[in-house]
Formats: structure tokens, C-alpha cells, sequence
């Protein structure tokens, strides 16, 4: 709802070209006219408004820096779109690092041709998802590719943030007995997209979970600090991949219960009927946390206060057995090790 | 989720299971003969639940795995024709052909297109007059009528670019030629229940009695699978050798008579090469010679090598039963998910990938 209040607030500025050509590209005339018609006042903030070659940026203490591309077709799809996913993504890498996202860069490569109308409805989305978030866009670039050699539109945002003081977020940190929760229902950032794709399309109600998971990861880093031993977002790759890669790089065994992986009834029904494994479908606004024991069923019930993250569950622990290997115990009791994904997960014939 | 967690449910699954405890007596090899059900087997940790008795021998019914080398070079070779679209089911692309895969030569620049239904292929046809859209039909009689739904409506809809590249193969002459192997060692067949719902039981009753050996249509979740292997446990605890139906609920003695009646429209049958085992008689379906037009055999003049299969790769044993997919020396070492050196490591309904990818646990030493 909100998203679409701002879009009215944000109406699309009166312009003399209706689609991006190579000559937005360019870094001249018609670059600035670009940027001065709307991008700038869009985006606006202290820093950006400097308009200078790179942005100067106060930051105190140790910082946190990620970067990440996004290609996602179709560029809209149920629930966000290209521009909310990479202001998110980023944040989000950074909220995993235990770092409070400041600053973002922001690149597009636009393919010529990409309508303007369309190429302003991303700015607004990644004007709103930036305020959500709490950060600002302090540098940025644009570059236009000939018809053909784009997929509409590409966008690369770099994040830097400041590391909380309380966090203490490593891999060597995990210990045997730390409980793993999840923030929330699996699985469905992957079927909105492959919902909307060309022929596969199918009719649903699912929609992709981007969000930014940043204030909710800073509010149990305040109150549980070193107890959260580690953080990952499962985006490609799904839960499965990312468990399976934690436990191999150090060396530790987990044990999950497909019982409490919490997952939408549309999600589980769609996955059934594409032959897919959930636990291999990517997720935008998910993530995994190692805590303390101690401390594991009050973090729960704060994760679960923030209204976006009022189904996270306790999925499983880290145990001393099997290291290297995450066993997940099926609903019906029988055992099996859930591997990393091998390639694309692909659909299967029947 | 509806008609889906009631044969999810934990306690029906132990009632079954401290039935079979109770009733099995003797060592009993029972062969899932389809991809489904071995998938769910692995997925679901139910081999490990299993009295130490029953020993479970993967079938050769995953379609990925027994489609010859030399059609995936043909699909191959149409694909990267200037003119033509390939259209396939999502898990044909990744399967080794004799120098590469769809999904390599999609990234060399094919235009290759995963579809879900061939009916999309024919849209696409529609859709792009000027191309030539190929469907790989690959599959047993379960996708067979829709992959002949496709050609009945293109036809309809006077639509001329499309043809199928047909790889049909069926059951019943796959188990007999199990079951005429003198290595044979199955006792038992679970038969694959959605083959069942388009052929009905009719074609097993034969083979049970040539064979004397218990035949139990079978569905593909834990209390289906628990249940059919219950009742091939009872027919061979009390030595009976019977055509059984586990999944009623959907398979019906005569099949489906409207989809058959598709299929016959639209295919015959003829002599077909299975990946792994070879050429077993009258055991697919080639398209119609009256429907050559479709026919992408046919209608385009494919010239590839006949290469042979990788030696180190024993999918041949496998797909008969007589070697599980970790007793393979290359199994997770030269051959993974990611690099199979044969298709049953390629779908996760090939055993070799099961096994991978859910690794039984009393084999995950050597899957690391």
C-alpha cells in the first residue's frame, strides 16, 4: 500500500524522450538532463546534492561493505520489483555482517529502448525502499547498451555500513547447541518469480518476500549482541544451499526439522506442482541465525514481535555429530542430508 | 496441505511401518520401478526406516535417465540450428550428450526453452511463424498424451512449424526385460502408480503370472509407498503372486481410456533404445507415420554419431537393479549432480542423484 501512495506522490517529471537511447549514456546533454530532470531530486540527501565525481562519507569506527548486481526478470514481478530488490539486497548483506547500512552506490546498465515511464517507476521504488531502510544513495553511474545486449534493465548497488558495536558475527563463533531460527515462511521470492515467467506463468496470490531485514537484525543485536553467533539471508540458493555451505566451511553438523520449516500453503502447493525442493528456492527478505542456546526462545519472540517476521520459527541446531553434513529429520520421521544445489534447480518432467 | 498431508501423516506411516517389522520374516528385493517414487523414497529418509530385510532396487523409470545418448545429440543438433526453438521439460537440459548438453548449448547460444506443458510449444509455434519449435517429448506413458494432445492441436489449429522429437518409452517391456536377466534378483515390482492412472493394470496381469511375481500399483508419498511395499510383503511372506492396487484413488483397472485413445491417435509402437540398457523390443512410441509431418525424426535431416557411453559409468547396472548408485567407483568423484558422467545422476529422480543428493546416511561417507 504504502509503495503506491509514494508513487503518487512521485509523479513522473515532464520530459522531451518517452524511452532511455544510447545518448543517456553518454555522460553528456542528454545524461544531465537525465539526471537533473528528476533522478537528482528524487534521491536527494546532503551528500548526493554535492554532485561530485564520488561521495564523502563520515563514518565512525569499523565498516562493513558489500556490493551486488540484480538481472531479475521479469523487472516487476508480484510483490517489488528490480529497484526495491537492490536496495534491499545490498542492505541486507550488510545487516548480516552485523553492520548498520548507511550509504549505497547505485549503477544502472540500461538496455536502449527501456521506457522512461518504466525506468521512473524503479527510481520511485528505490527512493521508498532507501527511506525504509534508512540509507542514503551517495554516488551512482549510468551506462546505456545497444538494443539487445541488456535485459531491459541491470542495476548494481554497493553498501557500506557501520559495524554494530555489539556484534560479534562469525562463522568460528557457532558452537554445538546453537539454536538456528528463520525469519520467516521459505521459498517464496523464488515461485513469485517463476510465477510470472514466460511459460510457466501460473495464477497465484504468492508474492516475492523482499524486504530489508536491517532494523529487525540491529534490534536483537542490541539486545543479544555476542549471543548471535551468525546471520545469513538464503537468497539463491534457498535455506538448503546456505546451511549446507555453512556447515562444510566450519565443519560443524546441523540437524533441522522439516516440521518447523515455515512455509506459505500456495508456496509448498506450487512447489509441489513444479517438482521443485523449497528448500532450494531463493528467498529476497529471509534470514538465518545462529543463537546462543541461552538466549535462543527470547531472541524468537523478538524476531516475532516485528510484524514482518511474525512466523520466523526455531528450525534446528548445530550438533556435535555429522560434522560438515546438515541432516534434516522429515516430517515422517525418516532422516536425509540436504546437499548444496547443484546448478539451477530444474523443473522435473513428471 | 489437502490430499496431500494425509498421506504425509507420521502416525499412519508407523502403523504401517510396525506392520512390515512384524510381518517380514525373509530378506525380500523390491524394485520401485519408477523415478517419483525412488525421489520420494530418498527425499523422505523412508529407506532407513525399512525393516534391514527389505532391500529397495531402484527401477529404471525415470525418463531423463533412459533417453539414448544419441536422441540427446539430435536434440542437440536441432537446437543450434539457425531456425529452430527447442523446447524441453526442465531436467532434459542438463543431461550429457556426447560432447555437451541442451543447457551448454543453450549458453553457447541456442534457443532452447523449458517449458511445463507442450501445449506452450505449440503457442510458441503460433507465436513465431517464421521458426521451426521442436518439443523434446521425452517420458513414459504418463506424458505421452499430452505430448500427443500437442500435435492433435496443432494440427487443429492448422499450425505447420511444430513437431515433436519423440523419446516414449514403456513400462511393462522394461520390467520383463528386468525380469528375463539372468541376474535378475527382484522379487517384487511397486509398479509406478501415474502410468498406472493413463494404462490401467490390465498389461501386469501377464507378466505377474509369466513371472510369478507380485505386481502393486503404487503412489508416491510415504504412506503410499509404506503401504505398497506392505502389500508386496504380504504376497511374498504368504508366497502369492498377485496384480495389486495401492492407489486406488487414482488408478482405475482400465486406465484412463480417453488418454490411450490420444496416444494411439498419434504414436505406435515400435523398437526403442534405452540409455544404459540397450535396444529392448516394441518398448516406445515413434510417432505415427501418417503424422511424419510432426514427426521431427523426420522432418529434419539429423546426422549424428553414434558415440559410445562413458566407460567408467555402470547407470546400465543401476537402472537394472543389480549395483546401487554408491557402489560405483566414480560416484561424487568424477561423477556429480554437477558433472554426471551418466544420466541417472542428472534428475533427481535418477538414483544415482537421489542418493547425491540426499545421501542415505549409511553411504554419506563416500558422498563426501
Amino acid at each position: 500500500m504504502t509503495a503506491i501512495k509514494m508513487r503518487a506522490q512521485c509523479p513522473l517529471p515532464t520530459l522531451d524522450f518517452d524511452v532511455i537511447t544510447l545518448g543517456h549514456g553518454s555522460g553528456g546533454l542528454l545524461t544531465h538532463k537525465l539526471l537533473d530532470s528528476g533522478v537528482f531530486d528524487l534521491l536527494e540527501n546532503d551528500i548526493l546534492n554535492e554532485k561530485h565525481d564520488g561521495a564523502f562519507l563520515n563514518i565512525k569506527g569499523q565498516i562493513a561493505m558489500t556490493t551486488d548486481s540484480f538481472v531479475v526478470s521479469p523487472i516487476f514481478f508480484p510483490g517489488g520489483d528490480i529497484g526495491e530488490l537492490a536496495v534491499n539486497g545490498t542492505v541486507n548483506d550488510l545487516a548480516m555482517c552485523g553492520a548498520i547500512p548507511k550509504y549505497l552506490s547505485l549503477s544502472f546498465i540500461i538496455e536502449e529502448g527501456l521506457s522512461m515511464k518504466l525506468f521512473w517507476d524503479i527510481l520511485v521504488s528505490i527512493k521508498f525502499a532507501c527511506e525504509q531502510a534508512g540509507v542514503k544513495v551517495v554516488t551512482g553511474d549510468t551506462k546505456v547498451v545497444e538494443k539487445g545486449k541488456g535485459d531491459g534493465i541491470f542495476i548494481n548497488t554497493t553498501g557500506i555500513g557501520e559495524l554494530h558495536p555489539d556484534a560479534q558475527i562469525a562463522e568460528r563463533n557457532i558452537k554445538t547447541g546453537d539454536k538456528i531460527i528463520v525469519s520467516g515462511p521459505i521459498a517464496q521470492h523464488g515461485i513469485a518469480i517463476m510465477s510470472v515467467r514466460d511459460g510457466l506463468e501460473f495464477e497465484t496470490e504468492i508474492e516475492s518476500d523482499t524486504r530489508n531485514l536491517n532494523h529487525i537484525t540491529r534490534d536483537i543485536l542490541d539486545h543479544y549482541g555476542e549471543n548471535i553467533h551468525l546471520m545469513r539471508d538464503p537468497t539463491r540458493g534457498g535455506v538448503g544451499t546456505v546451511l549446507s555451505e555453512i556447515c562444510k566451511s566450519s565443519k560443524i553438523g546441523i540437524d533441522i526439522s522439516q516440521q518447523s520449516l515455515p512455509i506459505d500453503e500456495q508456496v509448498e502447493g506450487a512447489c509441489e506442482m513444479l517438482g521443485l525442493d523449497p528448500l532450494y528456492v531463493a528467498n529476497e527478505g529471509l534470514f538465518l541465525a545462529f543463537v546462543d542456546a541461552s538466549v535462543a526462545e527470547e531472541c524468537l519472540d523478538m524476531i516475532k514481535s516485528w510484524e514482518e517476521t511474525e512466523r520466523a520459527q526455531i528450525i534446528g541446531e548445530v550438533v556435535e555429530d555429522h560434522s560438515g553434513q546438515v541432516i534434516l529429520q522429515s516430517t515422517i520421521g525418516g532422516r536425509r542430508v540436504v546437499n548444496m544445489l547443484p546448478g539451477e534447480q530444474l523443473p522435473r518432467i513428471c | 496441505m489437502k490430499y496431500l498431508s494425509e498421506y504425509r501423516n507420521p502416525e499412519l506411516v508407523n502403523k504401517y511401518l510396525e506392520r512390515l517389522h512384524a510381518i517380514t520374516t525373509q530378506p525380500w528385493t523390491i524394485m520401485e520401478v519408477c523415478g517419483g517414487q525412488t525421489h520420494s523414497l530418498v527425499k523422505n529418509g523412508i529407506l532407513n526406516l525399512l525393516p534391514d530385510k527389505i532391500t529397495m532396487v531402484h527401477g529404471p523409470g525415470c525418463p531423463v535417465c533412459v533417453t539414448p545418448l544419441n536422441l540427446i545429440d539430435k536434440a542437440i543438433y536441432l537446437a543450434e540450428q539457425e531456425e529452430v526453438i527447442l523446447c524441453s521439460f526442465g531436467d532434459m537440459l542438463r543431461v550429457p550428450g556426447s560432447e555437451r548438453s541442451l543447457l551448454q548449448a543453450k549458453a553457447n547460444g541456442a534457443d532452447v526453452r523449458i517449458l511445463y506443458s507442450p501445449l506452450e510449444a505449440v503457442k510458441l509455434a503460433e507465436q513465431n511463424p517464421d521458426k521451426e519449435v521442436v518439443f523434446f517429448a521425452v517420458g513414459f506413458e504418463t506424458t505421452a498424451p499430452a505430448n500427443a494432445l500437442s500435435v492433435v492441436h496443432a494440427i487443429r489449429s492448422n499450425v505447420t512449424n511444430y513437431s515433436i522429437l519423440a523419446s516414449h518409452v514403456l513400462v511393462p517391456p522394461a520390467m520383463r526385460a528386468i525380469l528375463a536377466d539372468d541376474e535378475n534378483l527382484i522379487q517384487g515390482f511397486l509398479a509406478a502408480g501415474h502410468v498406472c492412472a493413463i494404462m490401467g493394470l490390465e498389461e501386469y496381469y501377464p507378466i505377474s503370472e509369466e513371472y510369478n511375481i507380485p505386481i502393486v500399483a503404487t503412489g508416491f508419498e510415504p504412506v503410499d509407498l509404506l503401504q505398497g511395499i506392505l502389500m508386496t510383503v504380504e504376497q511374498l511372506e504368504k508366497g502369492e503372486a498377485k496384480v495389486d492396487n495401492q492407489y486406488s484413488r487414482i488408478v482405475e483397472s482400465k486406465g484412463n481410456t480417453n488418454a490411450q485413445d490420444l496416444i494411439k491417435r498419434v504414436f505406435k509402437i515400435a523398437d526403442r533404445e534405452w540409455r544404459g540398457i540397450g535396444t529392448i523390443p516394441m518398448s516406445g512410441y515413434e510417432v505415427r507415420r501418417e503424422l511424419e509431418h510432426y514427426d521431427a525424426n523426420k522432418r529434419f535431416e539429423v546426422k549424428v554419431e553414434k558415440v559410445p557411453e562413458c566407460a567408467d559409468c555402470i547407470a546400465g547396472q543401476v537402472l537394472k537393479g543389480l549395483k546401487k548408485p554408491h557402489e560405483c567407483s566414480q560416484f561424487g568423484k568424477k561423477c556429480t549432480p554437477s558433472n554426471p558422467l551418466g544420466a541417472p545422476m542428472v534428475s533427481t529422480e535418477g538414483a544415482c542423484a537421489a542418493y547425491y543428493h540426499f545421501a542415505n546416511i549409511e553411504s554419506e561417507e563416500e558422498v563426501v
